[in-house]
This record gives C-alpha cells, sequence and structure tokens, in this order.
C-alpha cells in the first residue's frame, strides 16, 4: 500500500501531564495502523479524549509521534510541513482560519496569496466555492458578523481553496441546524466527486457518517477498534432502529411484532416503542404488522447516533 | 529582485490587511495613538525629572541630562520601531489558546515568520516619534564630533537596537512555549530590558550588569554606543570602545532568541522536529 495519502504504522503519541506534584503519562493514541487510499472518505470516530485530535495534529505535522510512522500524501508530516501545507486542508471545528475582522472575500485573497495560487486559479476557485456553498451574499460581510452556518461554510471554503487532495474535518457541522448540514455535506460529497478528494473527518453525527462516509474507523482509548463500512459496524454492534407509533386507542404491548423488540409503552398503549434491526427487517414490514393490530395515526424513526453505537462498541470491549 | 517580490507576497498580503484594518477604526486608532503618545512623554519626563534633579551633581553614572536624553532617544526610537513589527510576538499565549498557531502549520510558510508578519501596531509610531526627536534634541545639545566615524556608529547603534528589541520580542514568545502564564515572566525582561536600556548601565551592580549589560544586551542598544560617540570613559567590564559592539549584542540576542523559539517549538510539538 504505497500508494496511500495517508498510512500510520503503529503510530503512538503520549501526553506527560502534571497530576498534583507527580508526572504520569497519558496514553492518547496506541499502536494506529491504517491506510486510507485516495478518494476515500472516512468518517473517524470515537468519544472525547479517545484520541482523534491527537492523531489530526499528528497527520498534519503539529505534533510529533511519540512511537510509529506516519506518512501523509507521501510526506512525513513534520519535517516535510510545508511541502505537505499545499496537499492538505483542515477545518477545525473551533479554531478559524479566516481574519474575524475583514469581509469574507478579504480573508480569501489573502489565503489565496498566503498558498500563492496564480490569479487564474484564485478566481475559478473561488467562483466555483462560492457558488457550490452559496457563499455569495455574505461575501462582503465581515467575518465577526457572520451566523455559525455561514462561518462554517466560509471555514470550509478557506481550507479547500487551494484545492488540497487531503481534506480532514474537525466536527464539521457541530452546532449547525439542519439545512446547513444538508447544504454542507452536498457540498462535500460534489467536491469528492469532481476533484477526487480524500476526506477524513470526525463527527457525533450519525447522518454525517451515513451520508459522507464509505469507511468508518472507531478509536477507543486511541486504539483502533472498528474498520470498516457502517453497514458492518452495525452488524458488530446491532445498531437497531426505534420505530415510535402513536395508535388510535389504548391497546397492550404490541410484544408479538416480528423481527422486533418491544421496549416500552406509555398513555396505556397509545404510543409504543418498538425495536427492530434494520439487516433483518425494514420499517415498512413492522409498520405493516402493527397496523394490522392497532390503528397508527402517527410514527417516528429514531436512529441510534454515533454516541450510542460508540458506548455500544465500549461496552462491549469492557 | 521579482524572486523576492513573489516570495514576500504572502506576507506583504498579510501585514497590508491589518494595516487597512487599524485605518478603519479612525476614531480607537486615533486614541491607541495618543495613549501611545503619552506613555512616551511620561517616560521622557521620568528621565528629564531624575536627571535634572542631581544635574549640579556631576550627573548620574558619568552621565549628565543632555546625555541621557540622548541615550533615551536611541533607547526609545529602538524599542518603539521593534514594538511596531515585533511586539505583538510576546502574546503567544492569545496565539496558542485561540488556536492560531495551529493554523499557522497548515500554511506553506516558517511559523516564526507567519507569526512575526501576522499583524503590526501602527501606534507605536507615536513612541517612535518621541524617540526620534529625543535623538534629535540629544544629538545637538550634545558636544558631538561630527565625522564619517560619528555617522557611522550611529547608525549601526540604531540599527542594532531595532535588532536587539525585536530579538527580546521573539524570545519571549519562545520562553512563553515553557511557561505558564508566560507573558508575566517574560515581561520582566522584556520591559524591564526596555527601562535598563535608557540608563546609565554604570550604576548597575555586577548580577545587573551581567543580565542587562551582556545577556540581555541592554546596554549595547543606546547607552554603550553614547558612551563612545562622546569619548566618555566606561564603567567597569565595559571600555568606551565597547560601543562599536552593537551589532554583536543584536547577532548575540537572536541567536538566543531563535535558540529559545526553536526549543519552544520543539516542546510544544513534543519532540525532535
Amino acid at each position: 500500500m504505497t500508494d496511500a495519502i495517508v498510512e500510520t504504522h503503529d503510530l503512538g503519541r503520549d501526553f506527560r501531564v502534571r497530576d498534583g506534584l507527580r508526572r504520569r503519562t497519558v496514553v492518547a493514541v496506541d499502536r494506529l495502523s491504517v491506510a486510507i487510499t485516495p478518494g476515500e472518505a472516512v468518517g473517524y470516530i470515537g468519544a472525547n479524549g479517545a484520541g482523534k485530535s491527537t492523531t489530526i495534529k499528528m497527520l498534519a505535522g503539529i505534533l510529533v509521534p511519540t512511537r510509529g510512522s506516519i506518512t501523509t500524501c507521501g510526506l512525513r508530516p513534520v519535517p516535510d510541513r510545508r511541502r505537505l501545507a499545499h496537499e492538505l486542508g483542515v477545518v477545525f471545528g473551533q479554531r478559524s482560519q479566516l481574519w474575524w475582522d475583514l469581509p469574507v472575500r478579504e480573508s480569501f485573497r489573502i489565503l489565496a496569496a498566503i498558498h500563492t495560487l496564480t490569479p487564474a486559479a484564485e478566481r475559478s476557485r473561488t467562483d466555483e466555492l462560492v457558488d457550490r456553498l452559496e457563499l455569495a451574499e455574505f461575501l462582503g460581510t465581515p467575518v465577526r458578523q457572520l451566523s455559525l452556518g455561514q462561518r462554517m461554510r466560509a471555514e470550509v471554503a478557506a481550507a479547500l481553496l487551494h484545492s488540497p487532495r487531503l481534506v480532514v474535518l474537525d466536527e464539521p457541522t457541530i452546532g449547525l441546524d439542519v439545512l446547513s448540514k444538508q447544504r454542507l455535506r452536498e457540498f462535500l460529497v460534489a467536491e469528492r466527486h469532481t476533484h477526487g478528494t480524500t476526506l477524513l473527518l470526525t463527527t457525533h453525527d450519525m447522518g454525517d457518517v451515513e451520508r459522507l462516509c464509505d469507511r468508518i474507523l472507531l478509536v477507543d482509548r486511541g486504539s483502533l477498534v472498528f474498520d470498516g463500512t457502517l453497514a458492518g459496524l452495525s452488524r458488530t454492534v446491532g445498531a437497531e432502529r426505534i420505530m415510535v407509533v402513536d395508535l388510535a386507542a389504548p391497546v397492550g404491548d404490541l410484544v408479538d411484532v416480528p423481527e422486533t423488540r418491544h421496549l416500552g409503552s406509555e398513555g396505556s398503549g397509545m404510543r409504543q416503542r418498538l425495536a427492530f434491526d434494520p439487516e433483518a427487517t425494514t420499517a415498512a414490514l413492522v409498520l405493516a404488522a402493527v397496523s394490522e393490530r392497532a390503528e397508527v395515526l402517527d410514527l417516528a424513526i429514531e436512529e441510534p447516533d454515533v454516541e450510542e453505537v460508540v458506548r455500544r462498541v465500549y461496552a462491549a470491549r469492557r | 529582485m521579482a524572486d523576492l517580490v513573489q516570495r514576500t507576497a504572502p506576507y506583504r498580503a498579510v501585514l497590508a490587511s491589518r494595516i487597512r484594518a487599524q485605518r478603519s477604526h479612525r476614531a480607537s486608532f486615533r486614541l491607541d495613538l495618543f495613549g501611545s503618545l503619552l506613555v512616551g512623554l511620561v517616560e521622557l519626563a521620568e528621565v528629564w525629572v531624575v536627571f535634572s534633579a542631581v544635574g549640579s551633581a556631576g550627573g548620574i553614572g558619568g552621565l549628565d541630562l543632555s546625555a541621557i536624553v540622548l541615550v533615551f532617544g536611541l533607547a526609545e526610537l529602538g524599542y518603539s520601531l521593534a514594538d511596531l513589527a515585533f511586539g505583538h510576538c510576546d502574546g503567544l499565549p492569545i496565539y496558542l489558546r485561540s488556536g492560531t498557531l495551529d493554523v499557522f502549520y497548515l500554511r506553506p510558510q516558517p511559523l516564526l515568520l507567519q507569526l512575526v508578519t501576522s499583524d503590526i501596531s501602527l501606534r507605536r509610531l507615536a513612541r517612535a516619534s518621541i524617540g526620534a526627536v529625543a535623538l534629535v534634541v540629544g544629538l545637538t545639545i550634545n558636544d558631538v564630533t561630527w565625522s564619517p566615524s560619528s555617522v557611522a556608529l550611529l547608525v549601526l547603534a540604531a540599527a542594532s537596537g531595532i535588532a536587539t528589541f525585536a530579538a527580546m520580542f521573539v524570545w519571549a514568545a519562545g520562553a512563553q512555549f515553557y511557561l505558564i502564564d508566560g507573558a508575566e515572566a517574560t515581561n520582566a525582561f522584556v520591559y524591564g530590558g526596555r527601562y535598563a536600556a535608557t540608563q546609565p548601565a554604570a550604576v548597575w551592580n555586577r548580577p545587573l550588569k551581567a543580565v542587562f549589560g551582556f545577556f540581555f544586551p541592554m546596554a549595547f542598544t543606546a547607552y554603550l554606543p553614547v558612551v563612545t560617540l562622546l569619548g566618555l570613559p566606561g564603567p567597569e567590564w565595559m571600555p568606551g570602545w565597547l560601543g562599536w559592539c552593537a551589532p554583536l549584542g543584536a547577532l548575540w540576542a537572536w541567536v538566543l532568541a531563535l535558540l529559545t523559539w526553536r526549543a519552544g517549538v520543539r516542546h510544544y510539538q513534543g519532540g525532535g522536529g
């Protein structure tokens, strides 16, 4: 796998922290060996403190690994940082690349100069990003006056202005409303489709993983515990969906619906919750089976969020 | 030349935007200028008061009032010009906390150059003008023997002074990677150093001479060149010709600054780089 865009081998990173007067060593990342192929879209998930940000910092050349090796875009991140900067774009959900007191357009101009884009490349890329991320309406607005959704779109454009081959997004949709999330995901799908960009994102949002990623890396306490597809992950932990049905009249607990598990009833049976495995049955079949037994007025389907999946994986390991 | 223009384009783009931003808030910029002017005047007044009070007793540390005005002017000019271009570097903890430093890592320029060119404080021009005026007045009221070599000494001293103070800010930035609330500790040397630079080193005790005379070469920014320029006898450890060594002082200050910066960055990344 020499053509991998990110390749780590037994990667590890420790931090020495002061604990009162003593110093102790915290292992943030341990024996991480993965290879990401160009063009892949990878979701990097795990609980807070599982080592996601540390890994991203190591692949960007910000942190030096304690053990093992890492190559990003065929380069060694720390010694080749300045060359790597041309190939890599990072969106940090919590840190801004933009100048807060300048209009968005001005920030893009400065970034184009920083990445030494030719005037032609700057124009065509800016136009493309403004169009796809719908930035036109606030291009002249100072960054400090943008809404969170607007700012995040501007941040993504800023990180992608130099057309990097590898884009790392750290919690890109955190705090965004449904519409903004949707727009951002559509943009990332299109960007990948047009330019073959490799995506690596950390997220707590199952929607991000489902709509963007074809591969999932799950880390627990610094170690890789799952590497595969979302369907595979669901199979491993039984990512059950939950159907909530509101019924026209109170009925007894619906415990006999095939391939489901009755979780509970409210209002003397007016609202009931059924868990089912999407691998074993479908929402339509469950609904049909429920309708045979009672009149359904309304329904909702709850999907497990990333935290829930992660919790189940972690629980199974402990 | 064209190559240089191209290679400095990223830095010029950032600096130009900073200058535009400062000038767009005119009222606050004028207020900043005024405040900066006031601080400079107060500091000049302090020197004035102290030295005129002892004027009749033959001055302090071999310098009379007119000589100290020259020292003050040279030090103040060098310090405020360095502060204008490098002063924000010792606010490194702010850059660390806001994540701006991590953002620098994603750009294809050296970190330190990005830090230095990330901001500029035009309001320091007010203090620089006080320094310039004091310098001109000092040169007029002192009995300076003008010759090509005295002009050379003055130019050398001014340039070295700016470079030395700039190095102090870079040193402070490097040290702040290690120190929690590091600004407090480094301020003692950066601002204490500026203060020391406007004083005659002859009155310092030996530890002070070691620290601000040589380790942080503050005496080389103004006092020693003035001693040489006016042909005065130097104090202990500092012969009269030492003013010619101002560039060496600046060179040493930069060696110290860059070593500290490199060690600081390695500490931040947690390993050899």
